[in-house]
């Protein structure tokens, strides 16, 4: 809405209509802090793109060749797809791998984060010990899931326990994140009013924060499931945390079949598109009760 | 009455829980986690990174070529993002709910992003792997077909929500297709739609280096060459990199996004 404001007196400034009278006052809200940094933002951008074109490693790839060829193994994949190296029911029980793999992961970050992410909130907490596992967050954050799954299996050896650690580390940074926002939007009176009746911390968490900010908590939680499935199938491939993404890398890196590849994606596209229709109807269904 | 909507809400609460330990039993028993070793290595982690993963002096001197190959990496995601923003600045025009001109353009370009959006860019880097090689332009595709997926789902949900009321009240006027989209959409939908495209640069930081890992490029292939020949301290150093961009990256955009939302 404040963006909307602003938009429309920036865009009755330039107004051509306005050019006969000038007004010194609307003529400084054009150029105001948001525009210029807007702008910027935009031209630096656009240099940035430029730039990496020009810079790019292209390794003498014939770029019209790449991309028809691209555009064939596109349509074997897609239009001839098989299975040779495993059946139909490998391929399920791969999938539920790769599914158990992102539920185990979410409902682990799920339990640590609601734990650290009512001490970072600051209303309940102290404001260092937020301050501290925000920044712990944020750092861990920073750091791509999948070093940290290579980090883990240094020391739990490759395989679905280090996939599962890694990818919990990285869940765990993401939902303390958004749980904290959200207790944090906890209005300041209901805690006081449970202090001044005598409720201990506990009770405040489990009768005022948690209740009140369940909905969101339980739509973040899917999102970052849905996340984790994706990331699963990548651990898979990279990291050898076994599932559907392992098989697609075998097919990529040693088979060197693209129609097997192409029934593997399908497997995965249908999963996901599923995933993406059960988390609308959740949050269509968390709107209208809640 | 009130006993019973207690007990109803106990039903629930103990059903729920009941069905989530049942499926993580199931996951358990199907992806062979091993539990007590799931939670005995964690402080064995933090034991071995404490005594091993950690920068020294010589491996310093390896950090100009782990900056070449981090610029590399960020001008991929950043032209990746950027060049994904516009295709999808065009197809979320055609396919919201607002400004989309008919019912079937509308539902094409919504499920050509789906499908680009659900494949996820591992998976799109293997597939191009095929024809482009190790160069730059497998990542740079493969994060511009996932920036491009998800950028038109954010950004059609930012001209749906922006831009509602102030259409209607621009076509009343009389105003063309045209000139509701340049005055009245795009303004009013830009600082959100910058804001997006922040974040999709951070995301794709994160995947590209995944992409480097598994085509060979990059940042990723830097420290998967370090890591595969046990130098733990250089591997670190460039986890330490990594880590410093995004932070900083994250720092800038919370900057632009503070001054223009």
């Amino acid at each position: 809405m404040e963006a909307n404001e602003q938009m429309t007196n920036v865009s009755s400034a330039t107004d051509p209509f306005l050019k006969p009278y000038p007004d010194k006052r609307l003529k400084s809200r054009a150029w105001n802090k948001s525009l210029v940094v807007m702008r910027t933002t935009l031209l630096l951008l656009t240099v940035l793109t430029v730039y990496a074109f020009v810079s790019f490693d292209y390794k003498e790839v014939d770029f019209k060749e790449a991309a028809l060829g691209t555009l064939t193994n596109i349509k074997v994949m897609f239009l001839e797809p098989h299975l040779k190296h495993f059946t139909f029911l490998q391929a399920v029980h791969q999938v539920f791998v790769t599914l158990g793999l992102a539920f185990l992961t979410t409902l682990f970050g799920g339990l640590i984060a609601v734990l650290l992410g009512l001490l970072a909130a600051e209303n309940l907490s102290s404001r260092r010990v937020s301050l501290l596992i925000k920044g712990l967050v944020s750092f861990i954050r920073a750091v791509p899931t999948v070093l940290w799954v290579l980090i883990f299996a240094v020391a739990a050896g490759l395989g679905s326990v280090a996939a599962v650690i890694g990818m919990t580390f990285h869940s765990v940074s993401y939902l303390v994140k958004a749980y904290s926002e959200s207790f944090e939007e906890l209005d300041r009176g209901a805690i006081e009013a449970l202090q001044a009746s005598g409720a201990n911390w506990w009770q405040i968490v489990f009768q005022a924060v948690i209740p009140s900010s369940l909905t969101y908590m339980i739509s973040w939680t899917f999102l970052r499931f849905e996340i984790n499935f994706a990331v699963a199938v990548a651990m898979g491939a990279a990291a050898g945390a076994g599932g559907i993404g392992f098989d697609m890398f075998m097919a990529s890196n040693f088979y060197l079949d693209i129609r097997e590849i192409g029934a593997i994606t399908y497997f995965i596209l249908i999963l996901a598109i599923l995933l993406e229709v059960f988390g609308a109807g959740l949050k269509k269904k968390l709107k209208v009760n809640g | 009455m009130r006993a019973d909507y207690f007990a109803k809400k106990k039903r629930n609460t103990l059903s729920v829980l009941l069905i989530l330990t049942v499926i993580t039993l199931v996951s358990i028993f199907i992806t062979e986690y091993n539990v007590v070793k799931g939670i005995t290595s964690v402080p064995t982690a933090v034991q071995w990174a404490l005594s091993n993963f950690y920068p020294t002096k010589e491996s310093l001197s390896k950090l100009p070529d782990i900056l070449e190959k981090l610029k590399e990496t960020l001008l991929v995601s950043i032209a990746a993002s950027t060049v994904g923003a516009v295709f999808a600045l065009f197809f979320s025009i055609l396919g919201s709910n607002t400004t989309g001109v008919n019912p079937l353009i509308k539902s094409v370009c919504r499920s050509i992003a789906t499908f680009f959006r659900n494949i996820d860019v591992a998976a799109w880097a293997m597939i191009l792997l095929f024809s482009f090689g190790q160069s730059s332009l497998t990542g740079y595709f493969a994060l511009f077909f996932g920036s491009f997926g998800f950028l038109t789902r954010a950004f059609t949900e930012t001209i749906d929500e922006a831009s509602g009321s102030s259409v209607e009240a621009l076509k009343a006027t009389g105003a063309g297709y045209l000139s509701v989209i340049f005055q009245s959409v795009i303004p009013a939908s830009l600082p959100q739609m910058i804001s997006w495209v922040l974040f999709v640069i951070e995301t794709n930081i994160r995947s590209a280096t995944l992409i480097g890992l598994l085509t060979g490029s990059g940042i990723g292939f830097t420290f998967n060459l370090y890591y595969k020949n046990l130098s733990y301290d250089i591997a670190s150093l460039v986890v330490i990199v990594i880590a410093f961009t995004i932070l900083s990256i994250e720092f800038v955009s919370n900057y632009v996004r503070r001054a223009i939302l």
